[in-house]
């Protein structure tokens, strides 16, 4: 299987396919190549487009232009299924099955073989469950309700649903996250596998150990745009991060003016029973803090448990200098905290309610008199804060829910402003947003600093957690791991204390 | 209401169809329209008045509570019970009693739903039954008629205030204290939080658990007060008034555009579908439609308006670019 070259079989190309959402452009003329028997590593940061391109290859988005090819004839994918009957199977990161069924029926689920009078053929489901699982070397049954198996567990289920499809082409997405050391070593014996049988496999990790160890092409996604492709054998890691991250850090980026004030929270040891472990950092006023990790590595729910939306175990938190408990998200706004959420569209903005009163939600008691809402004073304070950042909408009486995606995230932020934090928590600030509302973000939280505020900045985007951090925390497996004072972060150290491959002894 | 800009449209939807139901039940049997008879409509309508708004706070916040009809039966018949063994029980301590026996078999709901977390279909499917069953048990499976009740008592619905049967008064001062307590304070506010993203209500510092159980306090309250009204009006107690009810104010609710979803809903809107339905429950016999057909028609025309209010909800509720906040890595 070592021997496949440039002259293996192509299975799946893509040509120019480009993708966009009112507001945002998510591919632009993307290219991609895929061959039998090869691994092939799909790099980029996140927002980097690489969901957009495993949702147009499993046929969920229609890409706006552009021409996919399988096994050398032109299609259009009308759906996952379309997908599946062309051969291109997607195995999600966090798997979606049916609990409460059996394996058998999960893997069988939207293709159940029938029998004679169009019922379902449970003895040929049954004995081909079985068959496929050995095939992975699953050792649970087929019979086992998914409930009761492990994450790993789930992947082969997944596999074997690949299989039993006839998928050609299979695409992994970041299906090492939830593993375990051996599990990932006896994951990578199954793909190992699945090319020799002359498989395709897209291969979707944050990860470059084991993008080094089980690649055998690379492409990598940039801002939605390719930026390279190549064999791996032919790179180095340092390459692919130059790469994956490409612009010039630290020049777009507005600059510190004036130095911090006093320090405004302390934490010191905060536990989570599963989540998170001896977490401890400071914080000033006028300071920008960032978090970086990959993906789970329980940097946000450490922001929900500083926000008192997650219980912790042990440690303490100090504010200016005074010891508080915060069990509540009441409690963490009383104590001048301000949460921006992640996914600012689920968890910010109440759609139905009107502009002013997703603002001024998080705060009412200033505009309460006799415990009666004065409309007059909500309005003028929601005006005041939307009107400073520059929010397009027909009125102050429009729902939140007929604003276009950037304008409502606006929405949220004003929340938070409202409620005049000392320190202000944002997750993923520009996730989902164009550049060029990046740079505005940017300015804005800049501003705010200077300010006075303190701000906590969680990113997964090495750019923009070294251009606008003063300070960098490294959180991996719930833990910290690493600090950056201001100017010694580098997207390379970023990348190695970061992805380190976590050994667990089990 | 101007809280809620989109629903300006749906609202004045409904009260156009209520006109034009109007002008063609006028058509065929003129009388209906008498201000005699509307007023006697409106009266009549005054509980489903008072049970909407209250089963709207309840909706707003995803929830829903069956057993409104069963509280106000057994509210009903505790009052009527006080009544009967002491007849000079003034009535502001009748309707002080009404209202407790409300609160705490609302408490018991909001507790269990809140506090237990048992999802408020079950909760109140099964209080539904509690109740009803308590009534037979506390009355001795007696019914209890105007016979059993106070002159005062028995006055009381038909009494007048400035030309307005007191029951009309009363389901109008409720109207009011609704829209003061829906649009102007932040409990309101809360619970059309909750109802319409419930994870952003809790980063806002709103307690879900102490709201939620509120709401179904306020629901019980409610019901009681309508469980006094209810056996003073037709002066009769009996486990089986009010019996299936809570489906015609759940109705009123639909019709009126609050959405069984959460999170969306309006004073006025709740009004007009109990409103709608008063007129509908009201023309039917005017109109000579036979009983045995009235239960289909009315059915019919209730399933009508909510396939149009429903559609409306599809354009105005709509998540506008719903896909590129998803977009990016996961």
């Amino acid at each position: 299987m070592a021997a496949h070259k440039d002259n293996a079989e192509i299975l799946l190309s893509l040509d120019g396919v480009s993708k966009g959402f009112p507001g945002v452009r998510a591919l632009e003329a993307v290219r991609l190549t895929l061959r039998a028997g090869e691994v092939t590593a799909l790099i980029g940061e996140n927002g980097a487009g690489k969901s957009t391109l495993v949702k147009i290859l499993t046929g969920l988005y229609r890409p706006d232009a552009g021409r996919l090819t399988v096994a050398g004839s032109d299609v259009k994918l009308e759906g996952v299924r379309d997908a599946a009957r062309h051969g291109i199977v997607a195995i999600h990161q966090e798997t979606v099955m049916f609990d409460d069924l059996t394996v058998a029926e999960n893997i069988f689920m939207g293709h159940m073989p029938k029998g004679r009078g169009g019922f379902v053929d449970w003895p040929q489901i049954n004995q081909r469950a079985a068959r496929l699982l050995a095939e992975v070397d699953a050792d649970f049954s087929a019979h086992a309700r998914v409930s009761t198996l492990s994450v790993a567990q789930k992947h082969l289920v997944e596999i074997a649903r690949a299989l039993s499809q006839e998928a050609r082409i299979i695409i992994m997405d970041e299906p090492t996250a939830a593993l375990s050391g051996h599990e990932i070593t006896d994951l990578f014996k199954i793909i190992a596998r699945l090319k020799a049988q002359g498989r395709a496999i897209l291969f979707i990790s944050h990860k470059f150990d084991e993008i080094f160890a089980i690649a055998d092409s690379w492409a990598c996604l940039r801002d939605g745009v390719h930026v390279g492709e190549g064999r791996m054998g032919a790179v180095t890691q340092a390459d692919l991060v130059r790469l994956m991250v490409g612009r010039p850090v630290g020049q777009m980026f507005p600059q510190r003016r004036s130095p911090y004030g006093p320090l405004v929270l302390e934490a010191e040891g905060l536990s989570h029973p599963t989540e998170f472990a001896d977490i401890s950092f400071s914080l000033h006023r006028g300071e920008i803090l960032g978090f970086y990790g990959l993906v789970g590595a329980g940097r946000s729910e450490v922001m929900q448990a500083l926000f008192g939306l997650t219980p912790i175990s042990a440690g303490s938190i100090r504010i200016d200098g005074k010891p508080v408990t915060i069990d509540s998200a009441g409690v963490a706004i009383s104590v001048g905290l301000g949460f921006v959420p992640e996914d600012r569209q689920h968890e910010g903005a109440i759609l139905a309610l009107p502009i002013y009163q997703n603002v001024t939600l998080a705060k009412l008691q200033p505009h309460t008199k006799h415990g009666v809402l004065s409309r007059s004073s909500e309005l003028a304070a929601s005006r005041a804060i939307t009107g400073g950042l520059d929010l397009r909408a027909a009125g102050q009486d429009q729902a939140a829910g007929q604003l276009s995606g950037g304008n409502q995230q606006k929405v949220v932020i004003a929340k938070w402003l409202a409620t005049n934090p000392k320190i202000l928590i944002l997750d993923e600030p520009t996730k989902g947003i164009d550049i060029g509302a990046k740079a505005a973000v940017h300015e804005f939280i800049r501003t705010q600093a200077e300010e006075g505020m303190a701000v906590i900045m969680v990113s997964s985007e090495i750019p923009e957690i070294i251009g606008m951090a003063d300070r960098v925390m490294v959180m991996r497996a719930g833990r910290i791991v690493a600090e950056f004072a201001a100017g010694t972060a580098t997207p390379e150290k970023l990348v190695a204390v970061a992805s380190q491959d976590i050994e667990v002894a089990a | 209401m101007k809280a809620l800009g989109q629903n300006v449209p749906r609202e004045a939807m409904l009260a156009a169809i209520i006109v034009v139901l109007l002008g063609l039940i006028g058509l065929r049997a003129p009388v209906f329209l008498s201000p005699g008879n509307l007023l006697g409509v409106l009266t009549d309508t005054s509980f489903l008045f008072m049970l909407a708004l209250a089963q709207m706070a309840v909706i707003l916040t995803r929830g829903i509570d069956l057993s409104v009809a069963a509280n106000l039966a057994l509210s009903g018949m505790i009052v009527t019970l006080a009544d009967r063994a002491h007849p000079g029980l003034s009535l502001p301590v009748l309707f002080a009693l009404a209202a407790l026996s409300g609160l705490i078999l609302g408490a018991f709901n909001g507790a269990l739903i809140a506090f237990v977390e048992i999802p408020p279909i079950v909760v109140t499917l099964g209080t539904l039954s509690i109740y009803r069953g308590l009534i037979f048990v506390i009355a001795g499976g007696q019914w209890l008629t105007s016979n059993d009740m106070s002159r005062s008592f028995l006055a009381f619905p038909r009494d007048t205030l400035l030309g307005l049967p007191n029951l009309l008064v009363v389901a109008l001062v409720v109207s009011v204290l609704f829209w003061l307590l829906l649009n102007h304070t932040s409990f309101g506010r809360n619970l059309y939080a909750i109802g319409g993203n419930p994870v952003a209500a809790r980063y806002c510092g709103i307690s879900l658990t102490r709201q939620i159980f509120a709401v179904y306090i306020l629901s019980g309250v409610i019901s009681g007060l309508c469980g006094l009204l209810w056996v003073s009006r037709y002066g009769i107690a009996y486990s089986g008034i009010a019996q299936g009810y809570e489906l015609t104010v759940i109705a009123a609710c639909v019709i009126g555009g609050v959405s069984i979803a959460g999170g969306i809903g309006s004073i006025v809107g709740a009004l007009l579908g109990a409103l709608f339905l008063g007129i509908i429950v009201n023309a039917l016999p005017v109109m000579q439609v036979s009983p045995f057909w009235q239960v289909l028609v009315s059915g019919v025309i209730i399933l009508l308006a909510v396939v149009l209010n429903a559609r409306s909800e599809h354009r105005a509720g709509r998540l506008i670019l719903k896909t590129p906040a998803r977009e990016g890595t996961p």
